[in-house]
């Protein structure tokens, strides 16, 4: 098993505990975090394949991540704020709960 | 080397599957940055040392202190830290979920040699330097710093308007 293979078998693991974990809790903060999980796997990704493989500008791979740790911040603080907004309307952060859109 | 990225990636992955795992809120939130920690340690092993620290900034020092507050804003009692266990069928089948994509992206990632030359499996990491960082993020990449920039204030600001809350709502609560 090369390095990067090892690298890419390690952000496989992180984004299925995260997938296994948004889709079998039903805490909205524990889903948040598991796509929070997913999200840093991706940025595994980015780091692994700029060290491994050549790329002509050096430093590509590191800005990719930079820009998506910005973003995934982003969208944790909305996705945070959507979660205290519901538990004021509902009382309660169970999805199961939040089904005021459900047809 | 691989055993350090064995280390590394051990403790990453129990602290998350134990932080997704456990019923305290807070014990996964602590854990989280646990996990946290172990990824911004993979970015150093891996030369990224940039983004090993925008790791601890970010994650550790932001994102981990906005969750705890979520959690201790959104529960109804001190004994409501532990939520009522999930059914079995969800549970189920969200772990099937993970292992079926487990399976799949593994066995596809053992099988590729992902057009990798032996020689580039035992390069040195790019030679990347902060202050070339920074001319490329101040030089071709100026105009996504802008835009992420945006996105980020209009993000929080979006945010603190989700979770404040109208007039209304804080009239109808109020004493």
């Amino acid at each position: 098993m090369t390095p990067l293979q090892g690298c890419l078998l390690f952000s496989t693991a992180l984004f299925c505990v995260g997938l296994a974990g948004a889709l079998s809790r039903s805490n909205m903060i524990l889903v948040l975090l598991g796509i929070e999980l997913m999200l840093n796997a991706a940025n595994l990704n980015f780091i692994a394949f700029w060290r491994y493989l050549p790329s002509p500008e050096p430093a590509i791979g590191v800005i990719f991540a930079i820009f998506s740790i910005a973003v995934a911040a982003a969208e944790l603080a909305v996705g945070l704020a959507l979660v205290i907004a519901v538990y004021r309307h509902r009382r309660n952060v169970r999805l199961q709960d939040a089904s005021l859109l459900k047809g | 080397m691989n055993a350090v990225l064995a280390l590394i990636a051990l403790f990453t992955l129990a602290g998350a599957a134990a932080a997704l795992a456990l019923r305290n809120l807070i014990h996964s939130a602590l854990l989280l940055i646990a996990s946290w920690f172990g990824i911004a340690a993979f970015y150093l092993w891996a030369g990224a040392e940039f983004v090993a620290f925008a790791q601890v900034l970010v994650y550790v020092g932001a994102v981990s202190m906005v969750v705890l507050f979520a959690v201790l804003l959104t529960r109804r009692s001190r004994a409501d830290l532990a939520p009522t266990p999930e059914s079995r069928g969800r549970a189920f089948s969200g772990l099937f979920a993970g292992a079926a994509v487990a399976a799949v992206l593994g066995g596809t990632l053992l099988g590729s040699t992902l057009n990798l030359t032996p020689a580039g499996a035992n390069a040195p990491p790019p030679r990347l330097t902060v202050r070339h960082l920074g001319e490329l993020l101040m030089g071709p990449q100026a105009a996504a710093v802008l835009v992420v920039g945006v996105i980020l204030t209009v993000a929080l600001i979006g945010a603190v308007v989700i979770a404040a809350g109208g007039r209304e709502t804080a009239r109808r609560e109020g004493p």
